[in-house]
């Protein structure tokens, strides 16, 4: 066992845990935060992707030890109440069925559009390829990625608009 | 239509008005409060409907409340669905042959609009108008000629105390164009919960003190066991219990295995990793062996299970022949949650569990049986599930976590992992087809002869094996022969999506496309001619197959020359209540392929939810492709693929667009989960053949050198 002292979506968390575990079960069995799903458990699927200083991270191959002094978000911490860009694109061109991949889709998404601000198709592809949706929501995830991009520059001109 | 059903109304203490719709036979009689389906108005005006069914991802939990709210007459954001727990009184509570919808279809407008109708005798009464010269809008009831309004939550009272409307004199809507929020694009109704990560699924189930479980049972299927180094396991860390249970000689129950619990489930799969097991293996069923016994069995005749005509004699008559062979593999559900169940034995001795179950009444059946508790004191919740597919409607999973639950008497989480999940499955089986068509010398088939291989016990074929007698195209040529054979197996087996059509379409479909090419024919006027006509009764309505068939060649501009490497081809099908066809467009480079569009007809009857009808027929798509990529293969009687990186789902890359084109007819509606995914396999091959000339005559596709 080992005292662990995680910052998880802005806020410091402490926690008992056994020297290996990986983030993953830190989040779920630990703290509750069962946002993040197991799917695999060999980084294949990319259900338990988590961002780590904003960049998208399989949470079931990194041990939790390893993360401390870095910034973690989930799913539950994207945003305070689903407001982010990807999470309205996402609701608006009604992505899931299941809805079991989705974390880590929109995480991922969330990142992307961190780095490219229009992503076409191929980047779209590129940046997604580590998350598997069994469903076959693959379709809705690009156009829901363009939406978002659309609502994060509506976002952008609005702030600077403020700003002046 | 079947009205027998009748309405129940009542008040609650808090001043809300219920509607039931009861169903004479069930559970249910005039006096016990006891309905199938019920809607609660809130004196704040909210609406809830309480759905029996569980939700897998295909929409049903989103489509209900549409048609209630339809009906009634209310905004849509007032509407919130509440699941239901299993229990008798709800009648049939199961995901699974696309029947939520046409099951639910009439008791969902018969309490909407029955409702509504309660809601404008109430008005009616209290203004001294008569009841038809009424009308409701959006929440309200109004009355034009006097100009009055009343919100339907200032007459709950007042309806409460009324007789409840006689269900033969309701007016139900049925028709596309007298819906207003049926037919639109929806968002589901979980959303808000998914994309902010919290708690649906049945892993996301916590209680105060839970441990939590892994099972692990003999790779081999059906293997027995000997010993396991219990002791020593529990002693590592996180450990509190570590057991061999026993199990029960039902190969679809508990099966004999260790359990290993702890604080978390990371301790208790590391502990398992310490796990030494003797096993008594039991059988050693093999891929290999099969394909040799298939090679065997070709030679042979088989079974007749159908003869229309003389095939011999028309094939012998025939201008020519078209003979090809196609053979599809064991392939695997591959739900992304894995399977888990939580249980608890309360200290009462009722059994309670939390379970991702397309059947739950089957679950708490099985373990009623295993464990010996009565089941009126087992209580099933149901959690929303991450996939379906079929998968879930066996109940290994709900099992075990009873019998480890009553050990430890703790609550606990059973969660297998990825290798238990792939490893343990019960799998869509295996066949071959050998087909020999006979042409006349105007390119129709005089004669279809099939010889179809599959998998059974005892000679005969297993769940998910067996292909009915009926299918087409019996009935569609005047010489019909179908004869079956069957390799002995232990492997587990049953439905998966579609079962049987989401297999044998694409061979039926293929083939069909080098008969349409031997006989020089265009692919869209050779099945449309084949559909034209029939021999006694036709073995599908042909109007509407040929019309979906027609829609999706016309989208895609059937007949356009795709240009250099490009290729379309198209198929057609019809199951569980749905017509889908699809038309695929594919470019190649060599062996290469990208499947770029896919353009699908679709006859479901009206659609509910536009955003959920696409989802599913866009998620069939993908679903096609992937499986057209994927094998489970067996060596010393276990599966070899047991996580993702050899059982490798498609990614997004790969995924094509998909423009789904709905044919509205005021047909009951059917449902979308299946239709859609048994054409889009042989759409997609075909496109294929036109594209690279290479025909898929065995999948996975690798085994004629394609990627994707």
């Amino acid at each position: 066992m080992t005292r662990l002292t995680l910052s998880i979506n802005g806020k410091s968390r402490s926690i008992d845990a056994p020297d290996d575990m990986p983030l993953l079960w830190v989040l779920r069995d630990k703290l509750n935060l069962v946002g993040t799903k197991y799917g695999c458990g060999i980084g294949a699927c990319g259900s338990c992707t988590v961002l780590v200083d904003g960049n998208p991270m399989q949470s079931c191959l990194i041990k939790a030890q390893a993360l401390q002094g870095k910034r973690i978000t989930t799913i539950e911490g994207l945003s305070p109440d689903a407001s982010h860009p990807v999470q309205r694109a996402w609701n608006d061109e009604d992505v899931p069925q299941c809805g079991y991949c989705q974390a880590g889709q929109i995480l991922t998404a969330a990142a992307l559009l961190e780095r490219n601000a229009e992503p076409d198709d191929a980047a779209i592809d590129g940046a997604m390829s580590g998350v598997l949706c069994r469903c076959g929501t693959y379709p809705r995830i690009r156009k829901a990625i363009k939406r978002a991009a659309r609502y994060a520059a509506t976002e952008r001109t609005a702030a600077a608009g403020d700003g002046r | 239509m079947k009205r027998r059903a009748f309405l129940q109304v009542s008040l609650l203490a808090s001043g809300a008005l219920l509607i039931g719709v009861a169903r004479p036979g069930a559970a249910a009689s005039h006096r016990r409060w006891a309905p199938n389906l019920y809607v609660r108005i809130d004196p704040d005006g909210a609406v809830t409907i309480v759905s029996k069914n569980p939700e897998a991802g295909q929409g049903v939990k989103t489509a209900f409340p549409m048609v209630v709210a339809e009906c009634l007459d209310v905004p849509w954001q007032s509407v919130t669905v509440e699941q239901a727990p299993l229990d008798d009184r709800y009648g049939r509570q199961v995901v699974g042959g696309s029947r939520g919808t046409p099951d639910g279809w009439d008791d969902l407008r018969i309490a909407g609009s029955g409702a509504r109708q309660l809601l404008i005798a109430a008005a009616a009464q209290q203004w001294g108008v008569p009841a038809d010269e009424c009308s409701t809008e959006q929440g309200a009831v109004r009355h034009a000629l006097s100009g009055r309004s009343a919100p339907y939550n200032t007459l709950l009272e007042t309806a409460a105390a009324l007789p409840p409307p006689d269900v033969s004199e309701l007016q139900l809507k049925s028709r596309p164009e007298e819906f207003q929020l049926l037919g639109t694009f929806v968002p589901g109704v979980d959303n808000p919960k998914i994309l902010t990560g919290q708690p649906l699924f049945g892993c996301d189930t916590r209680l105060d003190g839970m441990l939590y479980a892994v099972y692990q049972k003999c790779p081999a299927f059906g293997g027995r066991l000997r010993s396991a180094n219990v002791e020593q396991i529990r002693q590592l860390p996180g450990v509190t219990h570590a057991f061999v249970v026993e199990g029960t000689d039902n190969l679809d129950g508990l099966l004999p295995g260790v359990a290993v619990v702890a604080e978390t489930w990371w301790q208790a799969n590391e502990a398992r990793k310490q796990l030494q097991v003797e096993w008594d293996q039991g059988h050693a069923d093999a891929s290999q062996d099969y394909a040799k016994q298939a090679a065997a069995l070709t030679n042979r005749g088989g079974t007749t299970l159908r003869s229309d005509g003389d095939v011999e004699r028309a094939l012998a008559d025939a201008a020519q022949v078209v003979e090809a062979s196609y053979y599809y593999p064991f392939v695997s559900h591959a739900n992304l949650e894995p399977q888990n169940c939580t249980a608890l034995l309360h200290e009462s001795g009722r059994l309670e569990l939390w379970a991702p179950s397309q059947n739950p009444k089957g679950g708490r059946q099985l373990i009623a049986e295993t464990l010996g508790i009565p089941e009126d004191r087992i209580h099933v919740n149901l959690t929303r599930i991450g996939g379906g597919f079929g998968r879930r409607l066996r109940h290994d999973f709900m099992v075990e976590a009873a019998w480890i639950a009553r050990e430890v008497r703790r609550p606990v989480q059973l969660q297998w992992t990825r290798e238990d999940d792939l490893g343990h499955d019960f799998y869509r089986p295996a066949a071959w087809h050998r087909f020999r068509a006979g042409l006349g010398p105007d390119g129709r088939m005089t004669a279809f002869d099939h010889h179809f291989i599959t998998f059974g016990r005892d000679g005969q074929p297993v769940s998910g094996a067996d292909l009915s007698p009926g299918h087409y195209p019996a009935g569609l040529v005047p010489n019909f022969r179908l004869r079956q054979s069957v390799i002995e197996t232990r492997v587990p087996t049953g439905p998966w999506r579609s079962p049987g059509h989401s297999a044998y379409c694409w061979a039926y479909q293929s083939f069909f496309d080098e008969v349409a090419l031997a006989a020089e024919r265009d692919q869209l006027e050779f099945r449309l001619d084949l559909l034209s006509r029939s021999y006694g009764e036709p073995p599908l309505d042909l109007a509407r197959t040929s019309g979906t068939l027609r829609v999706a060649a016309e989208k895609a501009g059937w007949g356009r020359d795709p240009g250099a490497n490009r290729g379309l081809g198209m198929a057609f099908h019809f199951d569980h209540g749905g017509f889908v066809s699809h038309v695929a467009e594919v470019v190649a480079d060599g062996k290469h392929v990208r499947v770029e569009k896919v353009w699908s007809g679709i006859d479901v009857g009206p659609v509910i939810n536009l955003s959920g009808a696409r989802n599913q027929v866009e998620g069939c798509v993908v679903d096609a492709l992937s499986t057209a990529g994927l094998e489970i293969t067996f060596a010393d009687g276990a599966a070899e693929q047991r996580n993702f990186d050899r059982y490798s789902l498609l990614r997004i890359g790969p995924a094509p667009e998909v423009e789904c084109h709905f044919i509205q007819t005021d047909n009951p509606p059917s449902g979308l989960g299946e239709p859609p995914i048994a054409p889009a396999t042989p759409a997609i091959m075909n496109a294929i053949f036109a594209a690279t000339g290479v025909r898929v005559r065995e999948l996975p596709l690798s085994r004629a050198g394609i990627t994707v």
